[in-house]
């Protein structure tokens, strides 16, 4: 086909959607070019083709198209975006058009958006430990290279000083590589974009960082691009570059409600509170693109925000992300609002590839017991918190309440730690084994007896003094 | 119609919507038939038929392809290849082996590439069955040879569906699997019989019986065999909320279970975890045969960034390898890591087609679709006389955690034993998170001879007790929740240490540590024996002293130890533990007189 042929054949328009008539070969997801009657032009999707029309999704607002006047053009491509090392320091929009007036920059070569299925068979397992110098995170659910790992939160929380924190201190124990972060900000407001730049700045990351920013009142069905684009860079990054690539999407929630818009202007049968059907393949072509190749060193590792609306972790959103992605870190109103940050709240939370990553060699051999054991007995402090709400203190075994201090402990030493504490992993592990120290040895049932040989603060404790 | 030189059907492609296409020209297209979609030549499958219009859902990513190209109908259902080279094997959903697709297009899956599923050129010893002589009649599924696949595997070369004669010749010696090995005549019609065979994937095969299932299949790990076990061609559903341990109980399984040929079907799941299987199987022993992991199982992966078709393809293209390892008399177990996407795959099909919804959407046919495949399960008695069995196990994930949605409730009309994955305990790590208050297994009465004869009466006794003290430490705990443990009795304070001891020191069992990962039923037995003696001799004991003094005691710290402890040195370790406690509770009672 002639793709110099500008079509004048818009028979309707609605919400997103545009029906370009009398074409009858374009190719489904197709890119096309949309001027309007002011030689502006805006860029549209095939998203159903047939012998007779075809149903373009336009990227960008439908407002100033009219059905007499506009032309569309079918580029014969499919969403080709140009990529290069030059990025590198740049901030975009949420379409790849520099933002920052600066130069312009020379690319390399151009590479389809939606990325091409990883053979499974071509993947390395992940399992280079990155300590985020955070106790929660590296403690108990442990980030590792080519992990996609969420921060499930929830408006009002500090998910955002947190990534931050989490991207001031990253690193693993390896030297000399070369590592990069793009940085996609998926309809977040000015203010938030503005922090995470001078963040960047700040620190002097910002060299090594990309910045993709769909600004909360962009055209929000650009926000289908925005992270696809952010992942097309990173891939070009790690896998032409060599880079360890560590990309943030900030927020698949904003992302997934472009999708439920775009669905209901599709007039789709809406899925759980009216998300499409197929969101968890959607989602997932996204999550899935983190990963190592075998045979290079490069990763892609995902920091994903999700905010769970009404902070409700079975919200279709933070659900079918906890089904895509290896874990979660799961942010709680109750441990913020006394005063503890991050609130990381481990009960919650969970790394899938932590294993992968800890160990003798990697971390520390106790690493595993001693993390199953402050879990287990943050669960059994909170079972005492609940039950001496109904009985009181009074009514509390000796047991009980010292679960019921460990848990405060525990919150307070563990858990809470300043914005710019950097805890180094032996720390982690160490604070670890003194509040644990508190129980009598025989309690500790998760940890080998090796490691508590090792490891274990003898200390007097309550049930001895009641023994005696 | 349109035919071309090759005497197959052309169409004109009309429409594309997603992995749906429509085109028209194709009356004599029969419905199934798999086709070739456009110049790229996309395969798909035909799922309609109207006048000359056929709909077709398409394998790959259909981005690219225009109305106006043609559509090449193959004339074949969707089938798979069978022969021997399946076995370590992994493949996509519609079986294309991706270890040679990586060779091929590189580490991203390239489109429309077609590459055979088996090893064409490799030459197998092929051993002939002796007691077929010449003229021998032979029909569907009886046994011509066999070929030594892995150590552990032989492969049974069957007659192919739909072939029956008087046997001409057959013979031994290194071929490949598509050189002919043996000849039929059936009237004056000659069969050329190859070691490769294909079978369509959507249709159930023949077998002579389905067999009462008997036998349990081994599994290693404790809450399973001990109190909810599955027997050799059972079923089971495994639902659960993320990060409740669905993935680790199926690779669990797929490692340490008895079964002699494993199917892994990834299906809608993450990549890394394929990877994991990769990665970690090749180096893992088989504890029955020494053997690695690898040599017993094929992995079907079709990750959830992979074609949406093509992960409803996976679930039939597992099932049918299974059947054909059945024939040949050996138990498979069969894991289906996840249903729930297999049926989101049916569901986003079905809307593409714009088919009234039935519940949340899915297809009304959702349940028929589920209850047929796991009916493709059981323990038969095969064409050939042989035995052999597929178990399924079959995980879902519900939204939510909640299992009244349609997946879940379409799943447990059918399978007969229930593993509920319980959030809470995940969340206090505590694995695998089986809840033994709402699971079940169906499958009591049927194994109960098995264990009677196998490993004795007092196995299905102290399960039994042990079950009994489990719910009444359940109750219990509701009652301190509302008064407190101080005001229980202590003979009631002695059931919930027990309890906890059960839990902890029984039921939790760490995947990740060498030791704990597998523990053989004897194990298990000698593990719950000790803590029952324990609860009888504190039974006993509170009466005379209190029951803080017996929580007290030091000997309880070898029962939480008990995990730790291998295989071999453990009967030792049992007895040694039993006197220890014996002697402990008898200095208690000493002491207090």
């Amino acid at each position: 086909m002639n793709f110099n042929i500008e079509y004048n054949t818009l028979k309707s328009i609605a919400g997103p959607l545009i029906v370009v008539d009398k074409i009858s070969n374009a190719a489904y997801n197709e890119i096309v070019r949309i001027r309007l009657q002011n030689n502006e032009t805006i860029l549209g999707q095939v998203i159903e083709t047939t012998n007779k029309f075809a149903i373009v999704q336009v990227f960008g607002q439908t407002t100033g198209i009219d059905i007499s006047n506009t032309s569309v053009t079918f580029t014969g491509e499919t969403f080709n975006m140009p990529v290069s090392e030059d990025m590198l320091g740049r901030v975009f929009n949420g379409q790849a058009q520099p933002i920052d007036y600066k130069a312009g920059i020379t690319y390399e070569t151009k590479q389809d958006i939606n990325g091409l299925a990883l053979n499974p068979v071509s993947r390395a397992m992940p399992n280079d430990f990155i300590q985020t110098g955070i106790s929660t995170i590296d403690g108990l659910m442990t980030l590792v290279r080519g992990q996609k790992l969420p921060i499930f939160s929830s408006s009002g929380l500090q998910h955002n000083q947190l990534t931050a924190q989490i991207i001031r201190q990253a690193k693993t124990r390896k030297s000399n590589e070369n590592f990069a972060i793009v940085f996609a900000g998926i309809g977040i407001t000015h203010d938030d974009a503005i922090y995470f730049i001078n963040e960047f700045k700040e620190t002097g990351a910002i060299n090594r960082t990309v910045s993709f920013i769909n600004f909360a009142d962009d055209p929000s069905i650009e926000r289908i691009l925005t992270p696809r684009i952010a992942l097309t860079t990173a891939e070009f990054l790690a896998f032409e570059k060599n880079m360890h690539v560590l990309v943030i999407l900030n927020d698949m929630t904003n992302y997934a409600e472009s999708l439920r818009e775009l669905s209901s202007a599709k007039n789709e049968v809406p899925g759980r509170r009216g998300y499409p059907g197929y969101t968890y393949t959607d989602l997932a072509s996204l999550f899935e693109r983190a990963g190592i190749i075998r045979g290079k060193n490069a990763s892609i590792t995902q920091l994903d925000v999700v905010t769970m609306p009404g902070d409700d972790i079975t919200h279709p959103i933070p659900d079918l992300t906890g089904y895509i992605t290896e874990g979660q870190i799961f942010l709680s109103r109750d441990l913020a609002n006394k005063g503890i940050y991050p609130p990381v709240n481990p009960l919650g939370s969970l790394s899938r590839l932590m294993n992968q990553g800890i160990g003798s060699g990697k971390t520390r051999e106790d690493h595993r017991g001693i993390a199953d054991q402050l879990y287990s007995a943050y669960a059994k402090a909170q079972e005492a918190k609940n039950l001496s709400s109904i009985v009181g203190m009074d009514a509390l075994s000796d047991m009980d309440r010292l679960y019921l201090k460990f848990g405060e402990n525990f919150e307070n030493r563990f858990i809470g730690q300043r914005h710019d504490e950097n805890r180094d992993i032996e720390q982690t592990l160490d604070i670890g084994w003194d509040l644990i120290s508190e129980f009598p040895e025989q309690e500790l049932s998760r940890i080998k007896s090796e490691f508590i040989q090792k490891y274990y603060k003898q200390k007097k404790h309550a049930t001895d003094a009641a023994e005696a | 119609m349109k035919i071309n030189h090759r005497g197959v059907i052309l169409g004109i492609i009309e429409k594309v919507s997603g992995p749906i296409v429509i085109a028209n020209k194709m009356l004599g297209a029969k419905m199934y038939d798999v086709v070739k979609v456009g110049d790229s030549s996309l395969i798909g499958e035909i799922i309609q038929l109207n006048e000359d219009k056929a709909i077709i859902q398409v394998y790959e990513d259909t981005a690219g392809i225009r109305p106006g190209e043609k559509v090449e109908t193959t004339e074949h259902p969707l089938s798979v290849n069978l022969g021997p080279g399946l076995i370590a094997n992994i493949y996509d959903g519609i079986q294309r082996p991706l270890e040679k697709i990586e060779k091929e297009s590189g580490v991203y899956i390239s489109k429309g590439i077609s590459i055979n599923s088996l090893d064409l050129k490799k030459k197998w010893d092929f051993i002939a069955n002796k007691d077929l002589k010449r003229n021998a009649e032979v029909k569907e599924g009886d046994v011509l040879g066999y070929v030594q696949e892995t150590d552990i595997i032989k492969h049974y070369i069957m007659v192919p569906p739909g072939v029956k004669g008087k046997l001409d010749e057959l013979k031994s010696g290194k071929m490949t699997i598509t050189q002919t090995v043996a000849t039929v005549k059936d009237g004056s019609k000659k069969i050329e019989i190859p070691m490769m065979q294909m079978r369509a994937v959507r249709k159930a095969g023949k077998y002579k019986n389905k067999l009462m299932v008997d036998e349990p299949l081994i599994t290693g790990q404790r809450v399973i065999d001990t109190f909810f076990p599955i027997a050799k061609g059972g079923t089971a559903a495994v639902p659960g909320a993320f990060g409740t341990g669905k993935t680790v109980i199926q690779h669990q399984l797929a490692k340490w279970s008895d079964a002699q040929i494993i199917i892994y079907i990834g299906c809608g799941e993450r990549g890394n975890e394929m990877t994991e299987v990769l990665t970690e199987f090749p180096e893992l022993k088989d504890p029955k045969t020494g053997k690695p992991l690898m040599e017993r199982t094929i992995l079907i992966a079709n990750t959830s960034n992979m074609p949406v078709a093509a992960r409803e393809a996976s679930i039939y293209t597992g099932i049918t390898i299974a059947e054909y390892f059945r024939d040949m008399g050996y138990d498979i177990a069969v894991m289906a890591d996840s249903t729930s996407r297999w049926a989101e795959a049916m569901r986003e099909v079905s809307a593409r087609l714009e088919e009234m919804p039935g519940e949340e959407g899915y297809p009304a046919y959702l349940p028929k679709r589920l209850a047929e495949f796991y009916e493709r399960g059981g323990k038969v008695e095969t064409l050939n006389g042989k035995q052999g069995s597929i178990t399924i196990i079959g995980a879902v994930s519900p939204p939510g955690g909640d299992i009244s949605e349609p997946v879940s409730q379409g799943t447990l009309r059918i399978t007969k034993t229930f593993w509920a994955l319980d959030a809470a305990l995940a969340s206090s790590r505590h694995f695998p998170s089986i809840n033994w208050l709402s699971s079940y297994s169906l499958y009591d009465g049927n194994l109960k001879n098995w264990y009677l004869k196998n490993i004795g009466k007092e196995f299905i006794e102290n399960r039994d007790q042990a079950m009994k003290i489990l719910q009444r430490e359940a109750e219990l705990k509701n009652i301190v929740q509302l008064v407190g443990a101080d005001a229980l009795p202590d003979s009631e304070r002695i059931i919930l240490e027990v309890g906890r001891m059960i839990r902890e020191n029984f039921l939790f069992q760490s995947a990740y540590d060498n030791i704990d990962t597998f523990s053989s039923l004897k194990k298990q037995y000698m593990m719950l024996d000790l803590i029952l003696h324990f609860n009888m001799l504190a039974e006993k004991a509170v009466k005379e002293v209190s029951a803080e003094k017996i929580m007290q005691l030091d000997a309880k710290k070898e029962i939480s130890r008990m995990r730790e402890t291998s295989e071999k040195d453990f009967t030792a370790f049992a007895e040694n533990t039993k006197k220890r406690i014996e002697k402990a509770f008898s200095d208690l009672l000493k002491a207090n007189q």
